[in-house]
């Protein structure tokens, strides 16, 4: 009956798509930023702690005081992405919600109060509480925001790869069967310790890049250099855990989004001994010609490391995006499905629903439901199109983010090396200061490229293999949701610009003036 | 643990966190009268570094709140908040315009300048409360809305839920007693702020006004209340028949309710007493500061056993006006009894978080902000 009042077009689903990026993207130029410069002010503070020295409890006030101007732009856009799965993706808030509003309301309950609570006492609290409360209170701040990325990721990681969850036709909805399951994802795992180390390395690049404009400028020469010594240690443990969690990350993919995998690598047609491509041309202009090219132009490629990286075996089998199309088996020896058996029973559950939900509850009907849920989602899909993500975008996100951070790896060797064993604040490393500057912003370029290859990744799934993007949509006009957009984007960047204004003006102010 | 316990269970937790935002929304009343309590930039500062040092908790118990509400009841979060999608955005982007004018208004590089993000705050100060009073309302007064699972199944058109007007929630405004209420959570929020701002800051010119200011809004507040909630009472209701899931109009529904959950209105009374005690010594006793503890508890305590009121009891909570069966139960729009037994357990750490902020709340609050520490420390 009702369904005859709906309008949904693809211009809201691409609208809300849009507004969902956009937020998300700006949300992610502020957290990493938080949970990287957690660490680097609570090791200040520690060494203050320590030794009582008045200039470490500077030092931790300074790089404090950028904390808060960041971390309030990291508060405000936050709050929009947890309402907006209701308000945009209603659809989805109710078919799996069951399972996906768990994580964030104990995001909530455990991480948020912890932030909120002792963040206020890290601002306001140097005379009203004991030292020693007041260090717990800045590594509490720091946790508490690292507590939120687990949860928030594990509810992420848990659309890229849904387990632990039933479906349900009496109630229409997936419906979770196991938390530990959810919560301790391989998925969430990797996904978790790779996003939080990667933040770790913007708070380090933007720490030294802070410090050495400083030395540029011939000024605030300690606080530079020891800030420099404690951000390139971080820094360099944290881009070798990155690489690391990043290769795990890249397996994990390559088991349970074999098609991400495939428009990452510009990969039309698999087979065993493939190559990682190094570099190769792949026209940013327009979706790839899957169907009918061999391989990407130019491709320059090192033998047997995409076999290796997806299957620990030299020799192993990577599939490419036709191979995933037709079907393939995989290389553990399992047949995967075409993509055109995988509409038919996605389709098969769709009518099986139907029926069920008409009054038929007979366990054949029951079985049908059961045996092809899990291609649910494809039964919304018409043709193969649908299902392969921008392979350009994800092509190029994936090798920006890639090459960026084997060069911050280097970049921390030397400044470490540097800072440690040679007088960094000498005029002559001038060269390595206007490095360390460029280098910030080619940070965050990084960091937001691994979020587009991990989402526009999945596309079109919100929920992989379950809930295509047009499945999870709300019924709202789009001419509602491009005001959204826009007037998101005019508030978001005009605070950004203030922000960004007000963050330059205390940097020039430096340590050693009074804080406004 | 019966799916029942748990479903009511959940209400309760809810309705907890409800409650709490309520009381916790001084910050927006204390907020939405920046310039009348500061006639001076020192004493606009001093209201804005008082609630400061608060508003993220404002903040997060909205954020925990609807948390709670995706985890415990989804349907509602789908059908709300995709169907009232204006009403819902207003509200969040002046919650993230407060966000940043904290600390963005006293910082050298501020280009926009001090009073924008005053102003900012004035606004979410006025819209932010009476906008979610107006949103609470529809739980009594119904919404326009439409579920139907079985749209899922629809290869075109797979919504399950939609508003059956083209408002997207603006409509909630048209109805008289939706604003009734919204502007009594609004007067409420500034009474609080009033209260809060002569316990928190330690200065005899700013707590004076603030007792002219009490009454100006005790008044409006009281008036508006009383008028929702006896119209209330004598209202039909929503109810469902708790074997069928049938949806049907009862009359006196929320009068049945306070005389059958005895309890609630025993709550409700307590909690009005102890409002009423804090306002009227505060505005009668000069040297009484502590009047935000008795009308903050008595507020938590009264909106409580209305939420309460309006979830247990074989009531629909969010009742639909569109078509009456698609109106949401605590049965009928709830999360797995898997989900919610798993969400039981995590809820047993509320305490604990309740406690360390009341440590945290206590520590820093010893000490009175004053003028003196608005020119010497670290301010906003």
């Amino acid at each position: 009956m009702s369904n005859l009042l709906l309008d949904i077009t693809t211009a809201t689903i691409d609208w809300s798509r849009a507004q969902f990026a956009l937020t998300a993207i700006y949300h992610w130029l502020f957290v990493p930023l938080t949970l990287g410069l957690a660490v680097i002010m609570g090791i200040v503070e520690t060494c203050y702690y320590r030794t009582k020295k008045r200039f470490w409890k500077d030092a931790a006030k300074f790089w404090q005081t950028l904390f808060g101007i960041n971390f309030a732009m990291g508060v405000a856009t936050g709050i929009i992405l947890e309402f907006e799965f209701g308000t945009n993706w209603s659809n989805y808030s109710w078919f799996v919600g069951d399972i996906f509003g768990a994580p964030l309301a104990i995001e909530g309950i455990v991480a948020f109060f912890m932030e909120s609570t002792f963040v206020a006492v890290m601002f306001f609290g140097w005379k009203k509480v004991s030292p020693g409360f007041h260090l717990a209170s800045t590594w509490l701040t720091g946790l508490g925001a690292t507590i939120s990325a687990w949860w928030i990721l594990v509810a992420n990681a848990w659309m890229q790869y849904p387990i632990g969850q039933t479906f349900n036709p009496d109630t229409m909805r997936f419906e979770m069967t196991s938390f530990v399951d959810v919560a301790l994802s391989p998925f969430a795992v990797s996904k978790f310790t790779h996003t939080v180390t990667s933040a770790w390395i913007i708070g380090a690049l933007f720490t030294v890049g802070v410090s050495c404009w400083y030395l540029l400028k011939n000024r605030e020469h300690k606080l530079a250099v020891e800030s420099i010594k404690i951000a390139s240690i971080v820094g360099l443990v944290a881009s070798l855990l990155t690489a690391l969690t990043g290769d795990e990350s890249a397996y994990t993919v390559a088991k349970t989004q074999p098609m991400k995998l495939a428009a990452m690598e510009a990969l039309y047609n698999g087979g065993h001994d493939q190559s990682l491509t190094a570099v190769a041309w792949v026209s940013p202009f327009g979706q790839a010609d899957y169907a009918n090219e061999q391989e990407p132009s130019f491709k320059v490629g090192v033998p047997y490391a995409l076999s290796f990286l997806a299957t620990r075996d030299f020799h192993g089998y990577v599939p490419g995006v036709n191979d995933i199309i037709k079907g393939y088996t995989d290389h553990s020896g399992q047949k995967q499905p075409s993509l055109k058996e995988k509409i038919a029973r996605g389709q098969t559950a769709i009518k099986a629903l139907q029926q069920y939900r008409g009054g038929d509850k007979s366990p054949k009907v029951r079985q049908a439901v059961a045996d092809n849920i899990q291609y649910f989602g494809y039964g919304y899909v018409k043709n193969a199109d649908q299902v392969v993500p921008n392979i350009p975008i994800n092509f190029w996100a994936f090798r920006v983010m890639v090459g960026l951070g084997v060069l911050f790896i280097l970049f921390f060797l030397v400044v470490g090396h540097v800072s440690w064993r040679r007088n960094i604040a000498d005029p002559k490393w001038r060269w390595l200061f206007i490095t360390a500057i460029v280098l910030v912003p080619l940070g965050y370029i990084c960091s937001e490229s691994g979020w587009i290859v991990a989402e526009l990744g999945r596309q079109p799934w919100t929920i992989q293999d379950m809930l295509p993007t047009w499945a999870a949509v709300s019924d709202i006009g789009s001419s509602s949701v491009i005001l959204t957009f826009f007037i998101f984007l005019a508030l978001f960047t005009t605070m950004l610009v203030v922000e960004i204004n007000i963050l330059f003006k205390q940097i020039r102010k430096g340590m050693e003036a009074p804080q406004a | 643990m019966t799916y029942l316990f748990l479903q009511h269970y959940w209400w309760l937790i809810v309705s907890v966190l409800g409650a709490l935002l309520v009381f916790l929304l001084f910050v927006q009343g204390a907020n939405s009268l920046v310039f009348s309590l500061g006639n001076t930039p020192e004493e606009r500062r001093l209201v804005v570094n008082s609630t400061g040092r608060k508003w993220e908790l404002t903040f997060t118990t909205l954020v925990t709140f609807g948390g709670a509400f995706f985890a415990s009841f989804p349907l509602f979060y789908s059908t709300s908040f995709g169907g009232a999608y204006w009403l819902w955005m207003i509200i969040l982007f002046t919650f993230v315009m407060q966000a940043v004018s904290y600390e963005f208004q006293n910082k050298l590089g501020n280009i926009l300048g001090t009073r924008t993000f005053q102003w900012l705050l004035v606004i979410n100060g006025i819209v932010g409360p009476l906008l979610l009073g107006g949103a609470v309302a529809t739980f009594f007064d119904g919404s326009n809305f439409v579920v139907d699972k079985m749209n899922i199944t629809d290869g075109f058109q797979p919504v399950i839920s939609h508003w059956a007007n083209a408002s997207h929630g603006l409509d909630a405004l048209l109805d008289p007693w939706n604003l009734v209420f919204g502007f009594a959570v609004f007067f409420l929020a500034r009474i609080l702020g009033i209260l809060y701002i002569i316990n928190n800051v330690d200065d005899d010119t700013l707590r004076q006004r603030c007792r002219r200011h009490l009454l100006y809004n005790v008044v409006p507040f009281l008036v508006l209340f009383l008028a929702f909630f006896i119209r209330t009472l004598f209202k039909d209701g929503f109810a469902y028949d708790p074997a069928t899931g049938h949806i049907y109009m009862h009359p006196f529904k929320y009068l049945d309710n306070f005389i059958e959950m005895w309890y609630l209105t025993v709550l409700f009374v307590v909690g009005v007493v102890l409002l009423l005690y804090g306002v009227i010594r505060s505005y009668l006793c000069e040297s009484y500061v502590r009047g935000i503890w008795p009308a903050g508890i008595g507020v938590v305590v009264v909106v409580l056993s209305l939420l309460l009121n309006v979830g247990w009891n074989n009531t629909a909570y969010y009742p639909s006006t569109a078509e009456l069966q698609s109106s949401l139960t605590i049965l009928n729009s709830s999360s797995s009894m898997f989900t919610l037994q798993t969400m039981f357990y995590v809820s047993l750490l509320v305490p604990f978080v309740v406690a360390y902020i009341a440590y945290v709340w206590w520590s820093m609050d010893k000490k009175k902000l004053t003028r003196e520490e608005i020119d010497t420390d670290d301010v906003y």
